[in-house]
């Protein structure tokens, strides 16, 4: 099993540390993970992006140009990552924001409304948990018991009151994706 | 500080490894895209655990300077920096070098010339075993391309820099420095006492016994017959370090008509365009070179005998490619594929020149 996954979005939606909360969960699974963030000359409210690569094997290359999912939050990173999308791969998309929705007809497309929902109940903090919850729930490539142990090992110990509040997020996230377009 | 298991960065692992194998004292000044080195060491405090120093120095050379002054008295003395910073250190260096000083420097390579980009290279390679400073000198220059060789080889690097009482440079990428992968970490290497810094480095400026000369550290020898001699012991150095330290790692060559040939980020790159490749049904292999000097010639002539050609991947416009000619006695044909100015290729634009260009 190897998953490649690009998350993206604006800065401070979370989106490098939900990488990095998958990318330890990972590890607590004894597999092999690389978390490449990109990296630049970069602009407060600009986006951000994070590679993550989930794998029972070596990984090869930490820097990939087509993706088995693509999870994009605003709609600079749905326009960019799209199209870098494997053929039959995965789509994840938030509808907050977004006014061109996607058109790639070779692809899985879902959607999480989780900005909407997390609003809604006042838990704007673990919006991405919500995301990460709704792409768990799709590919389900690190186990319950081990995204517990990856946030244990991911937050510092003075958050780890906050463990309870991600781990229902995510729960929540499961429950919230639901398909757009599908294979 | 037991076997651990941990996520973290290029960067970072170099940090921790310093302080884990046992470092007397880093000096450094900060650049994109490694600062988070001395990040790190600042936030970790191994001053008030192991006993290390850690100093923002006023600039690149006042750091290498520094590594120089606190190397020569036998301690265990790092930098890192990025390409610009590193080329401000060559004078340092070349006189590290000259005046046989063990001490351990990192470059992550960013795009260049001048300021250039922050993002990945690897145009640094001919400045790193070409030279860079004047002087018939060579650093051992060894390049990790993974999180954990980034932290292994900060403890290799020590015992070949005292080995041989050179210094080692660790060549690496802005994108080994930023991914975070596995790393497996190690016991603390306590930092040596004063009675085994002086087993150690017997050479160093740690003051005069009345059983013997006063050490002196210098690179000047205004005796050209002189300076011959010394040069040719350093000569002999580097031809040992060529017999007993060369390091590559080979996959999937034993079969290969068709190799790749690589390091640091590069490497990796090719590992997947090697998959990718075989895949398809092609006898693809990937020499990964881990010292750059010394220089795996042996192996890479070996190789030039049995394939049929071989495809230089490198963040540059081209200048590992040089030595791999070199070694394979241009016997089978060997062509580069490149990106520069921190763009990083992708794996199937990197076999599809393999195709293009060698395969045919």
């Amino acid at each position: 099993m190897t998953e490649e996954l690009i998350i993206a979005g604006f800065g401070g939606q979370g989106v490098l540390s939900m990488g990095k909360i998958l990318a330890y969960s990972g590890v607590m699974e004894d597999k092999e993970v690389c978390w490449m963030p990109s990296y630049g000359p970069e602009q407060r409210g600009g986006t951000a992006n994070v590679t993550v690569i989930v794998s029972d094997e070596r990984i090869c290359s930490p820097i990939i140009s087509k993706y088995d999912t693509a999870i994009v939050l605003n709609q600079q990173s749905l326009d960019k990552f799209e199209n870098s999308v494997k053929p039959g791969g995965m789509l994840i998309y938030d509808p907050n924001g977004i006014t061109h929705e996607p058109t790639r007809k070779d692809i899985n497309i879902y959607k999480i409304a989780a900005t909407e929902k997390a609003q809604e109940m006042g838990i704007s903090k673990v919006f991405n948990m919500v995301v990460l919850g709704g792409f768990l729930k799709l590919k389900p490539i690190v186990g319950s018991e081990f995204i517990h142990k990856g946030l244990e090992k991911s937050l510092p110990e003075r958050h780890h009151n906050l463990i309870p509040q991600n781990e229902q997020a995510i729960e929540l996230g499961k429950g919230l994706i639901e398909p757009v377009h599908v294979l | 500080m037991a076997k651990e298991l941990k996520l973290m960065k290029g960067n970072e692992a170099i940090a921790r490894a310093m302080i884990a194998s046992g470092t007397d004292g880093y000096f450094g000044y900060p650049i994109t895209p490694q600062s988070e080195v001395m990040e790190t060491l600042m936030a970790e405090k191994p001053w008030e655990t192991t006993g290390m120093v850690v100093l923002q120095a006023e600039s690149e050379l006042a750091s290498i300077n520094m590594v120089y002054g606190g190397a020569a008295t036998g301690k265990k003395v790092a930098t890192s920096s990025s390409s610009p910073g590193i080329s401000l250190m060559q004078e340092g260096l070349t006189y590290l070098a000259g005046a046989e000083i063990p001490c351990v420097v990192m470059n992550a390579m960013r795009g260049g010339p001048g300021l250039g980009t922050i993002q990945p290279a690897q145009s640094d390679y001919f400045q790193s075993v070409k030279g860079g400073g004047h002087g018939d000198y060579q650093l051992y220059t060894i390049a990790p391309s993974s999180v954990q060789e980034m932290y292994d080889f900060v403890f290799d690097a020590w015992d070949i820099a005292f080995k041989y009482r050179n210094p080692v440079l660790i060549l690496t990428d802005g994108a080994i420095g930023q991914c975070m992968e596995k790393c497996y970490t190690r016991d603390y290497v306590p930092r040596w006492t004063e009675e085994e810094r002086r087993a150690k480095a017997p050479w160093a400026t740690w003051g005069k016994p009345a059983n013997r000369q006063h050490n002196i550290i210098t690179s000047l020898e205004l005796d050209s017959a002189r300076q011959e001699v010394f040069n040719e012991k350093l000569q002999k150095k580097y031809r040992e370090m060529e017999e007993h330290e060369v390091r590559f790692e080979a996959l999937n060559c034993d079969d290969a008509e068709y190799i790749f040939v690589a390091y640091g980020t590069s490497a990796r790159i090719a590992m997947k365009s090697m998959e990718l490749a075989r895949a398809k049904g092609l006898k693809v292999g990937l020499l990964r070179l881990i010292t750059l000097f010394p220089f795996p010639k042996k192996e890479i002539a070996r190789l030039a005998k049995q394939a049929k050609g071989m495809l230089c991947v490198e963040m540059s416009a081209g200048q590992m490619i040089e030595d791999v000619k070199l070694a394979a006695e241009c016997k089978i044909p060997i062509e580069h594929y490149g990106r520069f100015g921190g763009i990083i290729p992708t794996p199937e634009e990197v076999l599809e020149a393999m195709e293009q260009k060698i395969i045919k």
